[in-house]
Parts: C-alpha cells; structure tokens; sequence
C-alpha cells in the first residue's frame, strides 16, 4: 500500500475568527451552527460515532471543509484518541457521540480527561426537549451523569444557544487548569432552524480562569532556594499542561536543585539532565524517592500529592518545608499542609521565580549544595533502575521496553496502557520532550493506550507514535486498530505479552501468597494464544509481527519502524514472573521502598551529619 | 467538627443547586440543612447551607466549590455576626380540652397559629434553630401529627452586601 496522508483540510479553510465574522447572522439548522461552531472554536480533527439524537449533525459534517472525521469503532476509542491528541498537541481534543449508551460510552475518558487534567470537549446528541424525562429511546441523563466527572457541562434544548455553548465549553476546558467540557444537545434543536451568532467574548462571571503569582509568596519561595541544603523539585504534570518546560529548565539550572518528574510529568525535564533523578513514587527511582523523604525543602510545581506519590501521607518528605505552586487553588493544602503557596499558571511561576532567585543569588551567594548531591549520587549509583535476567528463557519486558526506546529515539511519541507495562515504560524509556509520553495516570484507564496513540498520531502525524501496551489493556480496546487501518493512521502496537493481567499479578504474588486468582489471560508462549495477536493484527489490516527472544528484539522493533503505510502490531512474548521494582507497597511509608524483592536501601551510607 | 453556615451565591441556572448539593456529599460532607431562593437580583440564587465540618475540609469544599462555573462567591456566616433563622410549621391535635394549653405555648415561644379545625391546629414558628428545638420538646406532650422545617438561611448583620459585588461582576 502506497503511503498517503489523509488530507488536512484545515489548510484550505478560513481561519476561525474571520469565519465567525463570516458566519454570524446566517440562518441554519442548529445541526449546522455545532459544526460551524465547532471550525469556529478552531477544531480540525474529531473523533467520534453517530447515532440517533446526533444524526441532524452529522449530515452538515459531511460538507465541512475544515473538519476531519475519524469514525471510531467505539464511542471509549473517540473519548481516548481526543485524549492523545490533546495531549500530544496541547490543543482542545474533540470526540462526538449519540444519546443514551453512546453519551455513557464517553464517561471512561470523561473522567479520565478530568483526573489528568485534559482539555477535551465532548458533543453528545441528547433526544429531543420534549422527549427528556420519559424514558425515552436511547435517553441518559449524560449531564447528571457526567457533573461529578467535568470541569463543566450542559444541557441545550435552544438551537440559538448552540454557538455560545460550544464556544463556552473550548474556553472552559482550556483555560485555567485544562479539563472535560460535555455539551449535550437535544436533537430537537438541532433540527430547528437558529440564526448563527458566535459570542466576541466569553462571560463567565463566575470562572476563574487562575490568578497571577503572588510577588511575595514568589519572593519566599526564591529565598528559601537559595538558602536550603537539600531542595528537590516535585515536578507534576502541570508543567507539561502549562507548556512551561522551558521555565522549569531555567528554574533547574539555576537552582541547583533535583528534580523528580511524575508519571504524569514525565519529558517535562530531558532524563538526560545530570539533576534529574527520574520518578518519584510507588514505583519511583530509591534516589528520587529517597530525595524527597530527606529534603529540607519540596518545591511542588504543578503537581497534587497523589497517593501513589506519597505513600503513607503523614511520612511523605517529613522535613521538608513545602512550596507548592499551582493553577488550581484547591489542589494547595488539598492533601499536604503547605507552607508556601503560590496559585498561577507555571509558565507564569517560573518567569517570575527564575529572575526572583537570580535576585538571592545576588545578595546571599549560591547555596553549598556539595554533600546534598553527594548524597544523592550515591542513592543513584547504588540503586539505579534495572532489572534481574528472566529464568524462563522468555524476554525480560523491561529490555523490550528500553530497547524500543533506544531505537525509536526521543521524537517518537509513546502511549500506554495501565498496568506493569506502563510503569516498564515510565521507567526504562528516556524521555527528552514534553508531551511525548501519554498514558492515563489518575484514573489508571485499562485500553487507553491503542486509542490515545490513534488520537496522538492524528495530532502528530509526521512523529512516529508507538503504543506500549499489555496483552490486558489491548483487549479492551484494540478494535480501534481498524480504525487505523482504514483511515491511514500507521501507529506501532508494542504488546508486552506476559499472559497475564500482569500488575495484578505481582500484588497475587507479593500479597496473595502467589494465588493467581483469575488472572491468566492464554494469550502467552506455550498457551492456547487466545487470541493469537498477529492473526488479529492481520483481521485488522495491520501488519502483525511477533518476537519471541531477546535475540530478535532489535530485528522485530526496526522491522517496525519501517513500516509506515499500515498499523504494526508487535507481539512481544515475555516472562510472566518480571516485576515492577522499586516498589512502596500500597498504604506504607516512602521510608519503606524495596529496591527489589526482600532488599531495602541503607538509608545512612555515607550520609554526611 | 464544628457547624459552619455558608452563603453561596450561584448563577440562576438549570441544575445549579444539585451539583452544589453534589460537591458536599462527592466529598463526603453532610449537610445539616439547606436553603435556596432568589435575590434582589433575579439572576442571581442565594443557597445557605449548613454543614458539620472541620475548619481544613470547609477550606477545600469552599475551594471546589468555587471552581463551580455558576458558583458566583461562597461567604461564612458566623453565628455572632449574622442573622439565622428556620421556619418551623407543626400541626397538633387539639380539641377543646387541650387547645388551651397549646395556645399556652405558642404564646411563651411567639409563635403564631395559622390554621384551626376542630380537633387541631397549625403552629407556625420562625427563630433560631434552638428556639424551635424547645418549641418542638414543649410540644412533645401533645399529640403532633406532622412538623415541616426550611433549612436555615441567614444574613449577615451590618450595612454591607455580600450580593452586591457578586451582581456588579455577573452584569459587567
């Protein structure tokens, strides 16, 4: 098959805002004002799957020139690939669905996009105004459904309300801290006849879109960087929302600090930076971990204090005195007192905390910051990630992880499921760019990964986007593969096969006295393979590869990576008895990492006191 | 946990009341009560709800309350320096023997009765919260039949407005 790019009509099309001007006071169906609406908010690409009470919209969208469709084969796969692209874009993903079971078919990614503050917006078909309360056909109360889950959403049963709605719901999900927005549109108003008005300014009296960094608490977090002996940077997701990798670059350098990245922040800072130490958390680095437990002073940027991050809370980073800035209010104090708080967009953050700190240096000289970073090049030295050879003569999944990072490079775009896979990932590939590794880290979605690499290829089609994925998580969502094939979106599937629901698995195994209970999947060697990937790769219209030794590790991946005409599915038969390490198990204290089985750190060695 | 009374002022909007009714119990907050009616500005709502609840979780509630898009300005009403007041309505059975000494308590408390027949009566009383409790136990006596309260709602003392700089923002 020939390569050939989908066409990207959005070059041929009038830019929003002089189409709007173009647009406004012409007479249309309200089916016709949400497409209109959405070239307006600036929309390219949507995802989605037409039904019933979202049919009027989809005959307009047959016209538009601006917008490309991409017909998923479940309404989860449209939710996850908006998802992708939002992410790897930066740029407001867009997924469309029916009433009733199409519209719940969206809460997956919904609450997904809320939990990792994604900007999405959903378009839902609602039945008609004077159907909604009967129990109608296909009826869901997707708002009421939906509240818990949205950053906003809302009902519209008047057609001329449709612009103002729509270009409500871009605002909303994308300023101040991004997240979901579902505009639920009965079909009665889309088939009523409207006059086409986009609003010049959004008023949302009660939205704060987020404050500027306060002078004062900017000028205490400065201080006390330049005065602390053991700073570390806990670097969330945040930044990578904010696009403010530049400032934490700055803010890096010129601290002297570490610098721990969260799942979800992971490329925020290059892994090749000599102060990053890499993941903190459950399945975080010992020196990232051990840096945070010893610090006098955590500096939050963007990130919440999960509890996959802390531990036992009431132990987490016991001596620290804790900065925490972020554009969310609420998230300061939320589950760790604060000392220094600072609200703002991080972008902001830094451009007023870099030259704040310059100012210290100025006055008070550079902190002495020799045995803190003797200390924490011998937690790294010691206790640097790696991984113990497979008895099974099966592939270690962590080498087929590290190797496929190796390969595809630093421009390459990963995604990925949940699950041992996904901390495989985290792990063992060295991210250099923001927004190059996408998974679901709040929510911790199963079947994320296929569909969010869809989305995220989309959104970057010139990158080349692989898709880390477990023989689990691809069971859940691998339809959309045909999706792929159809619409020439050439991701690369990396199923690390362990035959198992594998993180599952090792709590059986660390926690459970090894019951497997239903855990085992046959997907594996010497099982029944059911399914067997390459034939479903093949039944998809993908090329279907499967890799069986480390021998063939490096042939199979580069293999791989030359084709770029069709969808690759990769089956990598791995050792099923690999696990996740380090580990802080579930409820305990950070204090308590296990580098691997049975091993635990010495905190002392070599501590200067 | 200490009791708390909140004035919430929110959009006049479709579905607004429940998903602050909402945030409380998502984040497993009790309300005591609950109030919601119109301001001086019609598009303006005014909900007071009143909550049991420690002085660091009322801080995060308020705060995700304020990330609600219709939610316009969230106050706290101290007790000392505010108004409150619930409205209590009781009907009890009373026929000629006994109506005497239920008239006999309405009057000690200054309640009102609002509806006779010839073997009841409607009480109507208006106070703090506290008040009715003692209305409501020197009642216990007699047969009550039915007793409906509103939630609290409560203003805060002094010339100024907690409404008026949330109206000027929603009409900018």
């Amino acid at each position: 098959m020939a390569q050939v790019k989908a066409p990207k009509p959005s070059a041929l099309a009038p830019q929003p805002q002089a189409l709007a001007q173009a647009t406004n006071g012409q007479e249309m169906t309200g089916a016709q004002a949400i497409i209109k609406s959405l070239e307006c908010a600036g929309a390219t690409d949507v995802f989605g799957l037409p039904g019933g009470a979202i049919l009027p919209t989809y005959d307009p969208l047959m016209d538009s020139q601006r917008l490309r469709h991409i017909l998923v084969r479940h309404e989860q796969g449209a939710g996850h690939a908006a998802q992708g692209y939002a992410h790897a874009t930066g740029k407001p993903g867009v997924c469309i669905a029916t009433s009733g079971p199409g519209a719940t078919n969206l809460v997956t990614p919904i609450a997904d996009a809320n939990m990792d503050s994604i900007p999405m917006v959903a378009i839902t078909g609602q039945v008609g105004a004077a159907m909604i309360g009967t129990d109608a056909f296909q009826e869901a109360d997707i708002v009421g459904i939906t509240a818990p889950i949205t950053k906003h959403n809302v009902l519209v049963t008047d057609p001329n309300e449709i612009p103002k709605a729509i270009a409500e719901a871009f605002y909303i999900a994308t300023h101040g801290r991004p997240g979901p927005v579902l505009v639920d549109i009965a079909k009665s108003a889309q088939q009523s006849p409207m006059t086409f008005q986009w609003p010049e300014r959004i008023e949302l009296p009660g939205f704060n879109s987020g404050a500027r960094p306060h002078a004062k608490t900017v000028q205490e977090a400065a201080r006390l960087l330049a005065t602390s002996r053991r700073p570390v940077l806990y670097v969330g997701g945040g930044v990578i929302r904010s696009g403010a990798s530049a400032g934490l670059r700055k803010l890096t350098d010129l601290s002297g600090a570490a610098v721990t990245t969260t799942l979800m922040a992971r490329g925020a800072l290059p892994d090749s930076h000599p102060q990053h130490l890499g993941m903190p958390g459950m399945h975080g680095t010992v020196a990232a971990v051990a840096a945070l437990q010893k610090a006098d002073l955590v500096v939050a940027l963007g990130a919440r204090f999960d509890d996959r991050v802390t531990g036992k809370l009431e132990s987490f980073a016991p001596n620290a005195t804790i900065v925490h800035a972020d554009i969310d209010p609420a998230e300061i104090g939320k589950n760790r007192a604060v000392d220094v708080p600072i609200v703002g967009d991080l972008k902001d953050v830094f451009e007023a905390l870099v030259p704040a700190l310059e100012e210290e240096h100025r006055k008070h000289g550079k902190p002495d910051l020799e045995a803190w970073w003797a200390q924490l090049d011998d937690w790294r030295n010691t206790y640097g990630l790696g991984y113990v050879p497979t008895d099974d003569d099966l592939s270690a999944p962590q080498h087929v992880i590290q190797r496929l990072g190796e390969i595809s490079g630093p421009d390459t775009i990963f995604t990925s499921g949940v699950g041992q896979h996904q901390m495989w990932a985290s792990q063992f590939i060295k991210y250099e760019r923001p927004n190059t590794w996408i998974n679901s880290g709040g929510l911790g979605t199963m079947g994320f990964s296929v569909p969010a690499a869809m989305g995220a290829k989309v959104g970057e089609p010139d990158r080349t986007v692989w898709s880390i994925d477990g023989d689990g998580c691809f069971q859940m969502t691998n339809q959309e593969l045909v999706t792929c094939a159809i619409n020439e979106i050439p991701i690369k599937v990396a199923i690390i096969n362990n035959s198992s629901l594998g993180m599952v698995r090792q709590w059986q195994t660390l926690f459970y006295n090894q019951r497997y209970s239903n855990t085992d999947l046959h997907t594996g060697h010497g099982t029944a393979r059911i399914p067997d990937f390459v034939k479903l790769a093949d039944a998809m219209g993908c090329v279907g590869l499967r890799c069986e030794s480390d021998a063939d590790v490096d042939a199979t991946i580069k293999r791989a990576m030359e084709i770029n005409d069709q969808p690759v599915v990769v089956d990598f038969t791995v050792s099923r008895d690999a696990m996740v390490w380090p580990m802080v198990a579930a409820g305990t204290s950070n204090d308590e990492i296990q580098y691997a089985r049975g091993i635990a750190p010495e905190w002392d060695r070599g501590e200067e006191e | 946990m200490t009791r708390h009374t909140l004035s919430v002022l929110v959009e006049n909007k479709p579905g607004v009341l429940a998903r602050v009714a909402g945030l409380f119990s998502r984040r497993a907050f009790n309300i005591h009560s609950l109030a919601v009616g119109q301001t001086e500005h019609p598009e303006i709502s005014r909900i007071t709800v009143v909550v049991d609840v420690d002085e660091l979780p009322l801080e995060q509630v308020t705060k995700q309350l304020n990330k609600l898009v219709h939610v316009l300005k969230i106050v706290e009403l101290e007790r000392e320096k505010s108004v409150q007041r619930d409205l209590l309505l009781v009907k009890v059975r009373a026929d000629a023997r006994q109506r005497a000494d239920v008239l006999q308590i309405v009057d000690l408390f200054r309640a009102h009765v609002v509806d006779v027949a010839s073997d009841s009566l409607v009480i109507e009383a208006v106070g703090a919260p506290e008040k009715l409790e003692a209305l409501l136990a020197a009642l216990s006596a007699h047969d009550v039949r039915e007793i409906v309260q509103s939630g609290t709602v409560a203003i805060g003392r002094g010339g100024r407005s907690i409404t008026e700089r949330a109206f000027e923002r929603a009409t900018a």
